[in-house]
């Protein structure tokens, strides 16, 4: 029980999803009185949400959350305030329409009443002035116009002013990422001051060397789980890299996946003009290539495949819920009038009403798990669809058909027109999502997407033609097939 | 006129051009105010007078409250297109019921601004476009004033002629009330803690909510606010025309709109100002009709020409805007 005391806040077994997406899988997490923690991670690995988590702004779906040793039941930011637990978000959360001590007002209940201005103003230029001496900031100043580090010293300086509301814990999102090399060492070095004098600090950075040098403790994350956790004095850059893993090259992956065990039978199907007995067969966790010249059948089959999930049709057994991302993303992919959000949200529906209507709220925090997850620029989601680059909106398609409850996820070459970093990213999410036990069946018409496939059909005029494996695969087989036998 | 400069004298360089630029920008509404008196006066001398500001100003201060109003919801990232057969609305019954049972009157108005504070929440709870929700409500509010006065007529209390005929001495009562709206306003919402609040769901809706703050509650504060003085404007406009027409506030919704975006408002953002806005309308209602006629320019042409004003006016704001990025 002492232990428990000690600790400012613990999660036990904290769960949260968006839609079918785990984000957080069962996490234990805990930081203790007079203690900095670093948590590192890829982007999409949790942090963010576990953080959320702990500042009170999101719910969570499982688990517990307990703050000095007392379970709360009922967690919100109001309470988290009230305990002494405070959160810079990683995204800027000024109010860009006023002043620098107004901004520090809305953090302070207790600013209030006659002369609220000086005391704001007093407290924000005194904290300011300790942290980083000559910052040249005015309280006056409307935030705005400040330059974006700048904005970004306001904001770590608020977290740490005091007034009614007792202090304990601040949570540090990417302080550094908008300081320059001095602000930020100034910073770092506020923050092992503060820890010393017994608050608790848990630091978020991409920048390795910040956190091996200023956190006492480490936690690493991968895949909304904690994957290893120990005194930072245990890491070294190399340890924590290979520990967040997943950061060497897609290349080596792709030759990883060699399947062994055969996995649950998701699709079998065979196309209306077959005549032998060749069929498509998919299986879970495999990802299916469809490949052949342009317009050979293999759109059809897609769609066949994808009626048949909600009614039964000769010659292809579905079993699992199914999404298609389309190719043609105008015609068939974007509803043209929506914002980016609500174009995501359109397959998950029923995950995200409340009641008989849909919960905006929901559905906000559903676009937003995906625009970090799968990197979709934008500086809002409720901005139209139409606001995004070509690439993007592929993406916002990737995100509909990856955060629905869809186990067979049928792709109709929708890579057309997408940039290559774009590219990159999506076949390993595709990769990614297939060793979680997905099946993809992939039509493109580029003969490098299929080296990312397990097995891939050769389609010519409406039949399949040939069936390679991962390792007879070849662009020369293909063309073969493409082109020859059966004319 | 020199309050509106709320900034001092720039310290330092980075941000001074921005500091420069929004000094620029809040004197812009007195520079067009001052513009439109310069132009009166040298048309027409002896309107600049006591007796003339009282005869030009007539009907500012019913637009100066409604611009207030519509200010507030700017303030909160919506818009209010009902304000205008609102007005009509609280205008007939200012001349029907608030005459004749003053208790039912007052019973309606607190129960329309009521109202106003139920569509705030509804706007805020279903995340609905506020254009269509008060759009709508522009039908019913026009249809409940048609109900309450088929045609025009009824007329104003006493009690409400007597404070609009006021005749304060040195000062035209026009000026003197626009003076104490925009003073009141101003010290409500920009110096006040919790008008910080209010206008922060304006700028960062997203980091109040995470500041533990209600954004329900301030969208209700902020459209009971323009039910508030949507009810004032109502009833200084009848306290000058002495009696009603259920279309008499129609055309109040685009002034407000005008009036606010005049005085250095903007649409999105919770940058407003009072002061600003208040100057906005008088300006719309000095350039509305007094100077036109001065200028003589027939009738036929004055809505046109009035609509010619704003377009430079608010050309004159995008440059200065435009300079600042």
């Amino acid at each position: 029980m002492l232990q428990a005391i000690a600790d400012i806040v613990r999660l036990d077994g904290a769960e949260k999803h968006f839609g079918a997406v785990r984000a957080l899988n069962g996490v234990d997490f805990h930081v203790g009185a007079g203690e900095c923690v670093g948590l590192v991670g890829h982007n999409g690995a949790g942090k963010s949400t576990l953080m959320h988590m702990v500042a009170g702004t999101l719910r969570p779906d499982g688990g517990q959350i307990a703050v000095r040793g007392n379970a709360e039941a009922s967690y919100s930011v109001a309470r988290a305030l009230e305990l002494g637990i405070r959160c810079v978000f990683q995204e800027l959360s000024l109010c860009p329409n006023l002043s620098v001590a107004e901004n520090t007002r809305i953090n302070h209940p207790a600013l209030a009443g006659f002369g609220w201005r000086r005391k704001a103003a007093d407290l924000i230029q005194t904290k300011l002035d300790e942290i980083f001496p000559d910052h040249g900031i005015s309280a006056d100043d409307v935030a705005g116009d400040l330059s974006i580090g700048r904005r970004q010293m306001v904001e770590v300086a608020r977290a740490f002013t005091l007034t009614r509301e007792p202090l304990h814990l601040v949570i540090l999102d990417e302080p550094t990422s908008s300081l320059d090399a001095h602000t930020a060492g100034q910073l770092l070095a506020f923050v092992r001051r503060f820890v010393t004098s017994g608050g608790s600090c848990i630091l978020i950075s991409h920048v390795l060397g910040e956190v091996l040098q200023n956190a006492d403790r480490i936690v690493v994350m991968r895949d909304g789980k904690v994957v290893a956790a120990d005194a930072a004095g245990a890491f070294d850059r190399d340890k924590l890299v290979a520990a967040m893993g997943g950061a060497e090259g897609h290349q080596k992956a792709a030759a990883e996946t060699t399947k062994t065990e055969v996995g649950a039978l998701r699709v079998r199907a065979r196309p209306a003009r077959q005549q032998d007995g060749k069929e498509l067969v998919a299986r879970a966790g495999e990802i299916i290539g469809l490949a052949g010249l342009a317009g050979h059948g293999q759109t059809d089959l897609l769609l066949a495949i994808f009626s048949a999930a909600s009614r039964a049709k000769a010659g292809v057994e579905v079993t699992a819920p199914v999404a298609l991302v389309a190719g043609d993303r105008q015609a068939d992919g974007i509803f043209a009038q929506w914002s980016i959000a609500q174009n995501i949200g359109i397959r998950s529906l029923q995950r995200l009403r409340n009641g008989l209507l849909i919960s905006p709220q929901r559905e906000a925090e559903f676009a937003d798990f995906w625009k970090k997850k799968i990197g979709i620029r934008t500086p809002d989601m409720n901005n139209n669809i139409f606001s995004l680059s070509g690439g993007n909106q592929q993406k916002a398609l990737f995100a509909r058909a990856l955060g629905s409850d869809a186990e067979i996820v049928l792709m109709d070459d929708p890579m057309r027109g997408v940039d290559i970093g774009t590219k990159l990213e999506v076949y390993d999410l595709v990769r990614e999502e297939a060793a979680k036990g997905r099946t993809f069946l992939w039509y493109t018409t580029e003969t490098e997407e299929l080296d990312n496939c397990d097995q891939v059909y050769v389609f010519k005029n409406g039949r399949i033609v040939a069936n390679l494996g991962r390792d007879e695969l070849t662009e020369e087989k293909i063309i073969q097939s493409s082109f020859g036998d059966a004319a | 006129m020199t309050a509106i400069v709320p900034g001092t004298v720039p310290k330092s360089s980075p941000r001074g051009s921005g500091a420069r630029a929004r000094m620029l920008r809040s004197l812009l509404p007195a520079l067009s105010l001052a513009l439109v008196l310069i132009a009166i006066a040298w048309l027409n001398p002896r309107a600049i007078s006591y007796f003339g500001f009282n005869l030009m100003l007539n009907l500012a201060i019913p637009i100066a409250l409604a611009t207030i109003a519509q200010m507030f919801v700017i303030a909160g990232n919506e818009l209010d297109l009902s304000i205008g057969t609102f007005v009509g609305f609280v205008g007939c019954v200012t001349a029907t019921w608030l005459r004749d049972a003053p208790l039912i009157g007052v019973a309606v108005l607190l129960g329309s601004i009521g109202v106003y504070a139920l569509l705030g929440a509804l706007i805020h709870l279903r995340n609905l476009p506020s254009i269509v929700v008060t759009l709508g409500m522009s039908f019913v509010w026009q249809g409940l004033a048609i109900l309450i006065l088929p045609k025009p007529g009824g007329k104003a209390p006493d009690w409400l002629l007597a404070i609009m005929s006021f005749k304060p001495p040195y000062i035209p009562f026009p000026i003197l009330a626009a003076l104490i709206i925009a003073a009141v306003v101003h010290f409500g919402l920009m110096r006040t803690s919790y008008g910080v609040i209010l206008r922060g769901s304006g700028g960062n809706a997203a980091a109040l909510r995470r500041a533990g703050w209600s954004l329900l509650r301030t969208k209700i504060v902020l459209f009971a606010l323009t039910g508030l003085f949507g009810v004032l404007s109502g009833m200084a406009l009848i306290g000058i025309t002495t009696s009603a027409d259920a279309n008499i506030g129609n055309g109040y919704t685009l002034l407000s709109i005008a009036g606010v975006i005049l005085g250095g408002g903007e649409f999105v953002g919770g940058r407003v100002s009072p002061i600003g806005a208040v100057i906005g309308a008088l300006t719309l209602a000095l350039a509305a009709s007094p100077l036109l006629t001065f200028m003589h320019i027939p009738p036929d042409w004055q809505v046109a020409a009035n609509g010619a004003i704003l377009i430079i006016v608010l050309a004159a704001r995008v440059l200065i805007s435009r300079r600042e990025r």
